[in-house]
């Protein structure tokens, strides 16, 4: 399926005449079972694309919750061919819900990028997001991914002007995912003005969907934004329920599961109310 | 890149070969584009050079001496070795001729906040210091673990109006205060300027903090001229990142010369505890660039671990891998035992306490060197001192402070 599952999701959204609740978790956190117990949940509790997190020991572009998040999950023994058996028990009994894998190059670079996209592909991965491959690395993943009918999901921030939205664009699919603040996940809250005025810029340079995330932790911060843009992605807040509900040796909580799944019943609520 | 040199690197992506690049988040990438064309303006303007010279001389104390180390050679018996004298610069390592140079950026691209991470404190240091100098806002960041084993260091950042940040997170060592100093960056773009360490990160970083440190090779080059007549027949430097190390070797590069790399060991390569990530790991991308890393079959960076707090970091700058796979520099282990060895016989014979990770080449030194002839002339970077150092070592040979 790949890209085409992204866009036949946005299709349908579009044609009821809503935005997306796109909501991000970690792969194995707290540990391999729970997670995937949450993942099997989030369709039915209201997630329209599931952004799903590679662990890697250095995650760079994220705040500290989801630090601590990519930390408990490899010291679970998570793995990127772990990842990927994740996705594929997840399709088991779903397959229209686009599932987005959100990391860093490094452990797809040493697993092969060939090997990696045709694994993803066959788990049932339709797009990826790496933080660190700006389109100046193209070449590294972007275009052999495009190849293979992955989608890829480029960003653009606060730093982006026209031209370099352009540049941005170039390989583009899927959907666009505007970074609201200059910083790390889960940190600052974006204001509404200016995080409008970028997408309506975005607009005028592309009929791709446009996504908003980083640092939007409400139910309410999620409906505002939903107000204008394609999707709303939502994760620091989600994994923070996670890390509240694991005991000092790292295990589950019983309740933890149904607690995250509330949540996200929540923040679909208010994005399908707006 | 051009046929037959090896100077010409990088190529327009920033790449040498396939190592380097600019593999950092989108929000970076317009400052990182604004910084490669700030420093394509400042490397062709007279005025920048001549303010960068001065500053070198007079606030640094360049040229640093090319010394004959006399007993140090009889005792080995074989090459005669010199010692670039790169201790003796301010603050007391290379460090400060790279922070002279990109502060002079910083303010010329109107940044008035710098940034900067640090390992055993010598680059904090070095920042700092420049930042007193130009009166700028200055925060580090420094692993909680280095705070501990640097304490003498951190004081001097304070003195000097930095605010030193702990990191706690992951190894609470070097690349987790990379980290941090990068997570900073990308929430404080419009006014803060990143004084990276070492020539490593994303491009242009790898290129501009080899060419502020190539004075140490150009002077070399002057200076054994006029001792010797001639070039030296081999080169020896320690590479954590590789900044000493490239400074030296850039200079000599197509000439007919052997130059030696040497990587921290440090309980062995046979150990999971060093700090050699072109003998012992392998390329992936990490903090920007392409190059040799420490990491697990999967892709997780690895802790490195090494004596010298300098070294103690998973990676390695970009140039030094392409250097190594082209073979025209020899990477070699030493460990923390024979850094050891070497830091006291140097202090004892030289009379000069060198900084333990410039003891790693000192140890490379006494390997090599008895196995050469009288004739051949060996320059080896003594990079820093070793007074920061005493405390470990002290500990090390069981002693009590």
């Amino acid at each position: 399926m790949g890209l085409e599952r992204i866009e036949k999701r946005f299709a349908d959204l579009k044609a009821q005449g809503r935005s997306a609740l796109i909501t991000f978790t970690t792969a194995g956190d707290p540990d391999y079972d729970t997670a995937l117990n949450i993942l099997r949940g989030l369709p039915a509790a209201g997630a329209d694309i599931i952004e799903l997190g590679m662990p890697f020991s250095d995650p760079m572009a994220d705040g500290p919750a989801i630090q601590a998040a990519s930390i408990r999950a490899l010291a679970g023994g998570m793995t990127v061919r772990k990842t990927l058996k994740m996705v594929r028990d997840f399709r088991v009994q779903d397959k229209t819900t686009p599932i987005i894998l959100m990391g860093y190059y490094n452990p797809i670079y040493i697993y092969g990028v060939g090997a990696f996209l045709a694994d993803a592909l066959e788990a049932g991965v339709d797009g990826l997001i790496i933080v660190d491959l700006p389109p100046e690395e193209d070449n590294e993943l972007a275009l052999p991914a495009k190849a293979a009918g992955m989608g890829c999901i480029h960003l653009a921030t606060p730093t982006t002007d026209p031209a370099r939205l352009d540049h941005i664009l170039r390989n583009a699919s899927g959907f666009l995912y505007y970074v609201s603040i200059t910083g790390i996940t889960g940190t600052a809250a974006p204001d509404l003005g200016p995080v409008k005025a970028a997408v309506d810029m975005i607009r005028q340079q592309t009929d791709l969907p446009v996504a908003v995330g980083f640092g939007i932790k409400t139910p309410e911060n999620a409906q505002n934004f939903a107000k204008f843009a394609d999707a709303v992605v939502v994760g620091s807040a989600i994994v923070n329920i996670i890390q509240s509900n694991i005991d000092q040796e790292g295990l589950a909580n019983p309740e933890l599961t149904s607690r995250v799944l509330d949540f996200v019943k929540s923040l679909s609520r208010s994005v399908g109310a707006e | 890149m051009t046929k037959n040199t090896y100077r010409s690197g990088p190529d327009n992506d920033g790449r040498f070969g396939i190592f380097g690049g600019r593999f950092v988040a989108e929000t970076l990438m317009p400052l990182i584009l604004e910084l490669e064309d700030a420093y394509k303006t400042a490397k062709n303007d007279p005025a920048f050079k001549a303010e960068f010279d001065g500053l070198l001389s007079e606030f640094v104390g360049r040229p640093s001496p090319l010394y004959y180390a006399e007993r140090f050679t009889k005792h080995l018996g074989g090459a005669k070795i010199y010692f670039k004298r790169e201790e003796l610069n301010h603050t007391g390592a290379h460090k400060i001729n790279n922070c002279v140079g990109q502060i002079l950026l910083a303010r010329r691209m109107g940044k008035t906040r710098i940034i900067a991470e640090t390992g055993a404190g010598q680059h904090g240091v070095a920042t700092a210091t420049v930042c007193a100098r130009f009166g700028m806002k200055c925060v580090v960041y420094m692993g909680e673990k280095d705070i501990e084993r640097q304490k003498p260091n951190v004081f001097r950042m304070k003195l000097l109006g930095a605010e030193v940040i702990p990191v706690t997170c992951g190894s609470q060592s070097l690349k987790d205060a990379m980290n941090e100093a990068m997570r900073d960056w990308v929430a404080h773009v419009e006014d803060t300027f990143y004084i990276i360490g070492t020539a490593a990160g994303p491009h242009p970083y790898p290129e501009l903090v080899r060419d502020f440190q190539s004075i140490i090779g150009t002077e070399t080059r002057e200076q054994i001229l006029l001792k010797e007549g001639r070039l030296p027949d081999s080169l020896v430097a320690c590479v954590g990142g590789g900044s000493n190390a490239i400074g030296l070797f850039h200079e000599f590069l197509d000439e007919d010369i052997d130059i030696y790399g040497v990587e921290a060991a440090g309980l062995g390569l046979d150990t999971d505890k060093h700090a050699a990530s072109l003998s012992g790991g392998k390329p992936g991308v990490l903090h920007g660039n392409r190059t040799y890393l420490l990491m697990d079959e999967d892709g997780q960076i690895e802790e490195a671990h090494s004596i010298s707090a300098g070294l103690d970091y998973p990676g390695i700058g970009p140039e030094h891998s392409w250097l190594h796979e082209t073979g025209r520099v020899k990477y070699v282990p030493i460990t923390d035992q024979e850094a050891l060895k070497a830091f006291q016989l140097c202090t004892e014979l030289e009379g000069i306490i060198p900084a333990l990770e410039s003891a790693h080449a000192i140890a490379w030194v006494m390997k090599l060197a008895p196995t050469l002839p009288k004739d051949h002339i060996m320059v080896m970077n003594l990079s820093g001192r070793g007074d920061k150092d005493i405390f470990t070592v002290a500990t090390a040979l069981g002693a009590e402070i």
